[in-house]
């Protein structure tokens, strides 16, 4: 898996939203939405993105299309620097990486038929004649389960289910190479998550698609991940292979995460983990480890020092003082890699 | 592939089912209305009369004929004659015309330089929009008529700079409504998704952002077409719109006057005129504003 070649690269991405106050609209403060973010995409790979709401996962997403620009860092698809882009070269990069939203409802414009909304990619980029886009559009309902006559409706005419459909497609017009998902089901019903998670990786397989896909559900993200990311309060806490992940959680959050997760079945036990404490405010983050004012395993370290992601074993890297001491004890004054995953 | 997950059963019905866009939709709305639809004849008639003016009214503008001066409402002379022996029914339909006239102008000319101020001003922000919004704020600041006697007074009283006049005086209006409109508009999701696709600005505020900033503004404009025959009738009335012989409703008010006592009807006349125009687009403008009303649907 990492042996294959990358296809998106982030480095050190920040986003720092200042806080205004005052006559003047000074800025009295910032919230850390997104506090050094690092991480690779491999080319057909399904990366997953969990954490609470307000850890910075859809700010991360945002900025990845530099829908929100970001504070400092960079994104590097397939080798080429987005963040430097010019508006107009961005604007064509787009048609490489699309974007499926999570509200259905709010992400269709109401007053444009399903047809236009989906030819609407197609006539920006100036890709084919009238006649061809108007059949790509049919061909491509037909793709995500829809029906061509239901090109002449408009989205308010459709269900939640159906509607994310439509979103899939737009996001497909284009033949992008990476689609960002941001929370693509936590607004469906549970049976229909399933038949849209189903879809997206149908379509993956199809169409060699890499995605990443943002979301607060374990649930979902093991099932459609290949490797999952974890974060707390703008920074990653450990990412590694989906079934490493669920398997063997390092990060203390990332256990107390897992064993939150409802198991339907009555006669299993689980040891839970409950965290004590509120999210703290990304305005004023803790000092150190950010996560030191609810963990369990808390020692002095965590309030002085911030953790680094590093590689704890292949392929798994996580960004805890309780694997970092343990790895620097036994190969002592060895220079540890760090950076990027 | 899998197979795409459709419900067979309900197919042949889903295709049955017409298409409705948000206008029709709204239309369906709006015929239910039976106060909106009462608007909608009573301006209707004015829009027929002010079109035929030329082929109904039984005299011209201004023919006079002294020998009949001051006649009471008759069967020759439905609304009487005024002090020159013209047929204040005649007049009247005439004035229609002018009436509507700069009703729809004034208003046209104001939603349009209002709503491109105003869609910049929400969807740039930051400078752009205190510029603009200043702007507003000197407009607004003044009592309406008040400005629109001193753009008269700049330009030199004609019924074309009354309704210039008037135009300006509406464009703070229109602007601070779309203005507010696209502040919310454009944090919806679906303009996020068309910057993702890669659609430029200009794409997105025309056809995204404006068309669902719309229907505050259609509303506005059929109420404001109201104030603005009344603004002009004020104009008029204070000799600073229509000149003399122009049969503009407040004009003929102005003009009659002195005759209250002595032959009410070459007042009562068009100043009913005026009632019915103003009391129809009121009408008109909240049943449109019942149907369309911004917070109707996703």
């Amino acid at each position: 898996m990492t042996t294959r070649e990358p296809l998106l690269q982030v480095e050190n991405l920040k986003k720092h939203f200042p806080i205004r106050g005052g006559i003047l609209g000074k800025t009295v403060g910032t919230v850390k939405a997104v506090e050094d973010v690092s991480f690779t995409v491999h080319k057909g790979e399904t990366l997953g993105i969990v954490g609470e709401s307000g850890c910075g996962k859809s700010t991360t997403g945002r900025m990845l299309l530099r829908l929100i620009e970001p504070t400092e860092g960079k994104v590097f698809f397939e080798g080429k620097e987005v963040t430097s882009l010019s508006n107009n070269e961005l604007r064509k990069m787009r048609r490489e990486m699309q974007m499926v939203f999570q509200d259905p409802f709010a992400s269709l414009n109401p007053r444009h038929t399903v047809e236009k909304i989906l030819e609407e990619p197609l006539k920006v980029h100036g890709i084919g004649t009238p006649a061809e886009r108007k059949k790509r559009v049919r061909e491509l309902l037909e793709t995500v389960g829809l029906s061509s006559y239901h090109a002449k409706r408009y989205p308010h005419q459709f269900s939640g289910g159906q509607r994310q459909r439509i979103g899939i497609a737009r996001a497909l017009m284009t033949r992008p190479k990476l689609i960002i998902a941001d929370e693509p089901v936590s607004a469906l019903d549970v049976s229909i998550q399933s038949q849209v998670l189903n879809l997206m990786q149908d379509l993956q397989k199809d169409f060699g698609l890499t995605y990443i896909v943002i979301a607060h559900d374990l649930g979902v993200v093991r099932h459609i991940s290949d490797r999952v990311g974890v974060m707390y309060l703008g920074k990653m806490a450990e990412i590694t292979s989906s079934e490493k992940l669920y398997d063997n959680p390092l990060h203390p959050y990332t256990q107390a995460l897992l064993s939150a997760v409802p198991i339907p079945d009555p006669l299993y036990e689980k040891k839970s983990v409950v965290l004590e404490g509120d999210i703290p405010s990304p305005s004023n983050p803790p000092s150190g480890c950010t996560f030191h004012t609810r963990c369990p395993f808390k020692m002095d370290v965590c309030e002085k020092l911030v953790p680094q992601l590093l590689e704890h074993e292949e392929g798994h890297y996580v960004a805890c003082h309780l694997y970092s001491k343990e790895k620097q004890s036994t190969s002592q004054n060895k220079e540890m890699v760090g950076g990027v995953v | 592939m899998a197979e795409p997950a459709k419900l067979p059963e309900q197919e042949w019905e889903e295709q049955q089912e017409e298409t409705l866009s948000p206008w029709k939709e709204g239309w369906k709305k709006f015929k239910r209305n039976k106060i909106a639809l009462a608007g909608l004849s009573i301006v209707s008639f004015f829009i027929i009369l002010a079109i035929t003016s030329p082929w109904i009214a039984p005299q011209g503008i201004d023919e006079q004929n002294l020998s009949i001066r001051l006649q009471p409402p008759s069967s020759e002379f439905w609304f009487g004659t005024d002090d020159f022996g013209r047929d204040v029914f005649s007049r009247v339909i005439h004035g229609a015309r002018l009436s509507l006239t700069v009703g729809f102008l004034a208003v046209v000319g104001s939603a349009v330089v209002g709503s491109l101020l105003g869609i910049l001003a929400g969807y740039y922000g930051k400078w752009v929009d205190a510029i603009i919004s200043r702007l507003f704020d000197i407009l607004l600041a003044f009592p309406s008529i008040l400005l629109a006697i001193a753009v008269v007074a700049i330009l030199g009283p004609s019924l074309q700079n009354a309704l210039i006049a008037i135009a300006i005086i509406n464009i703070p209006n229109f602007g601070r409504l779309i203005r507010s409109r696209v502040l919310s508009v454009k944090e919806e999701e679906y303009i996020m998704a068309a910057r993702a696709v890669g659609m430029k600005d200009s794409r997105i505020l025309f056809s995204h952002v404006l068309p669902n900033s719309m229907t505050p503004i259609i509303v506005q404009g059929s109420l404001a077409v109201a104030t603005a025959i009344l603004e002009a009738a004020a104009l008029g009335f204070l000799s600073l719109g229509a000149r003399a012989p122009q049969p503009e409703w407040g004009a003929m008010l102005s003009a009659s006057r002195a005759l209250l006592v002595q032959a009410p009807w070459t007042l009562v006349f068009p100043g009913l005129a005026i009632m019915l125009v103003v009391l129809g687009f009121n009408l008109l403008g909240d049943g449109l504003r019942d149907a369309f009303d911004p917070k109707m649907k996703t």
